[in-house]
């Protein structure tokens, strides 16, 4: 009938009014300064550096200072020097650090492509937000201190692709360990002639 | 309003008129009648701005609760110091002008609205003893008093000098002069029935109880609900309420008449927005609802300004309800609405009143088929090819 339409309208609205007030899970929104809504785990906002330990973050940082990520940065927002010096990395072999690691975080577009080319693992997106701030130069240019999180933080923001690449990174260290144990003499298990053939694909 | 008619009367039930005299009685004699017009004045503008104050808070609570979200809860307790929160934003704002607007124009348009918004209050009957102005023709001076804010709309938006301004203000003007038909065919069996066009006679009118119990508001005969029902859609847009808010369409016409106002005179056409929903409600109350009569008699001992006061927010709560659910119409589908729909059966609602006979089922059932079985045959013609709509994608 003509105004049924109306009436039922009504009728869903009315019952949203009494509702909300007894029922808090109807609720589409939270309160934001107080409750915040967890983030998707793909969610992400801006890099950050990942670090093996939360006590030592400068010394166990996963990056090498190979400058990939400066070189693809489409906006060019990471500046990178290397340092002079090498340290023991977490597979035991030497290697370069970082002495100045900046993203400047008003140029950065959060597009990830430094993550993708990191051949370390080294650098990943975090999810914070919240770094309004009233000093628009140095406060938004972060160095590798603010940068750099331990993998805890990680294993926290993205769980699974923090596992995945925590599992690699254990066998590929294992590798690397069982390499430089075993004497330089023996050969691998694969004859080295096999490796020079076309792989199957390309057959004909 | 002395004498002993008063002495009748509870405390409660005197205590404003008591409190206006003793202020007024500190004036000299002469003085005196202007003092207590003043502070009748003053008392409107008081009450009224507070109910605006803390209407547009309710409505943005029970907006957000219809949508399941809580409202503005922030500033103060609740969230119940928002609106002087708002009235400070507005009046600390910058006040532009364009530099093509007709001056006196911009500057006039708020100012008027206001004025003709709040003018419409003197003829409403408070409570027993609270009629600012008598008139014998009250109901009439109520309405050409609300006639005079199409005037003040146009005048934003024509002299705004502004496209979208005077879009919506020739919206406006098709909606309010088209609305105005129903609104006056809608009450025109109240004039008939009461048999006369003074507010305080028609509440006298609704005074008393059929049997003992149901009030004899004309809310309760047949013409009267029916035409309760028409004046109210007609008042909706008539105050320019959803769903039928065209004028200020601000998805298709940015705000309409309000463009090219901002600061205090922007809050001033929103007062005036909240001033006409309340006149028009209280219009409403006094013509169908028994005005400041009591639904039961035991409860006369509470005073009969409270009980205008609870119907007014019932209705005004009803406006807020209605906005919270339906969407707005076009601007054909609005015109249509009044021509071709209320105005028909608002005529034919006039046939139905004036029946005074015993018959009290007979009367319902022939005003049943006066009034709902035009209702179902002209909104059939009218929606015929329109609807029902079927979805093909979206979930029912």
């Amino acid at each position: 009938m003509l105004g049924t339409g109306l009436l039922h309208g009504l009728k869903v609205t009315a019952k949203n009014l009494v509702g909300s007030f007894h029922d808090p899970a109807r609720y589409v929104t939270t309160e934001y300064p107080e409750v915040k809504a967890p983030q998707p785990e793909n969610a992400r906002s801006f890099p950050f550096l990942v670090s093996e330990s939360a006590a030592d973050p400068m010394g166990t940082m996963r990056c090498v200072a190979c400058q990939i990520c400066e070189k693809e940065c489409p906006p060019q927002c990471i500046y990178i020097e290397k340092s002079k010096d090498k340290k023991p990395g977490p597979d035991g072999r030497m290697q370069l650090y970082p002495a100045v690691f900046d993203i400047d975080i008003s140029v950065c577009m959060s597009c990830q492509i430094c993550v993708e080319v990191c051949p370390f693992d080294a650098i990943r997106m975090d999810q914070i937000f919240e770094i309004a701030t009233t000093e628009r130069f140095s406060a938004l240019l972060f160095d590798r201190e603010k940068l750099a999180k331990p993998n805890a933080y990680y294993h926290q923001l993205h769980p699974t692709e923090a596992a995945e690449v925590d599992a690699r990174r254990q066998a590929a260290e294992a590798k690397t360990r069982a390499k430089a144990a075993k004497p330089a003499s023996v050969q691998p298990p694969t004859a080295p002639g096999a490796k020079a053939q076309n792989p199957p694909g390309n057959a004909p | 309003m002395t004498g002993p008619e008063m002495a009748t009367d509870g405390y409660w039930e005197r205590l404003p008129l008591l409190a206006r005299d003793g202020a007024s009685g500190l004036f000299p004699t002469p003085w005196r009648e202007a003092v207590s017009g003043l502070i009748s004045i003053a008392a409107i503008l008081a009450v009224f701005g507070l109910v605006f104050a803390f209407l547009t808070l309710a409505e943005r609570k029970i907006l957000g609760r219809t949508q399941n979200r809580p409202g503005p809860n922030r500033t103060g307790p609740g969230g119940l110091l928002q609106p002087f929160a708002d009235a400070i934003k507005m009046l600390t704002k910058e006040d532009i002008i364009p530099r093509t607007a007709d001056r006196v124009l911009h500057f006039l348009a708020p100012v008027v609205l206001v004025a003709f918004s709040l003018i419409a209050f003197a003829v409403i009957p408070f409570g027993r003893r609270l009629l600012p102005v008598d008139l014998d023709s009250g109901v009439l001076y109520f309405f050409a008093a609300g006639a005079g804010t199409e005037l003040a709309v146009f005048m934003a938006g024509w002299g705004s000098r502004n496209k979208y301004s005077l879009l919506g203000a020739m919206r406006a003007l098709a909606q309010l002069i088209s609305y105005e038909l129903p609104l006056l065919l809608a009450f025109v069996p109240v004039i008939m029935a009461s048999g006369t066009l003074s507010t305080r006679g028609i509440v006298a009118a609704q005074g008393g109880w059929t049997d003992g119990l149901i009030p004899r508001w004309h809310v309760f005969t047949p013409w009267g609900f029916a035409g309760f029902i028409l004046f109210m859609v007609a008042a909706l847009a008539e105050s320019n309420r959803s769903p039928f808010d065209l004028p200020e369409a601000e998805s298709e016409l940015i705000a309409g008449h309000l463009t090219e106002y901002s600061g205090f005179k922007y809050a001033l056409f929103f007062m005036a927005e909240y001033f006409g929903m309340c006149a028009l409600s209280g219009m409403a109350v006094t013509l169908f609802l028994g005005g400041w009569q009591a639904p039961c008699a035991f409860l006369e001992v509470v005073p009969s300004y409270v009980w205008f006061a609870l119907k007014l927010l019932g209705l005004l709560l009803g406006f807020i309800w209605i906005r919270a659910t339906l969407p707005r119409l076009r601007i054909d589908q609005l015109t249509r609405l009044a021509w071709k729909f209320l105005v028909p059966l608002a005529l034919i609602n006039l046939g139905s009143a004036g029946w005074a006979g015993p018959l009290q089922p007979l009367r319902w059932a022939v005003a049943l088929a006066l009034v709902a079985l035009p209702f179902l045959l002209i909104g059939r013609k009218l929606t015929a090819g329109i609807g029902p709509r079927i979805y093909r994608y979206a979930a029912p």
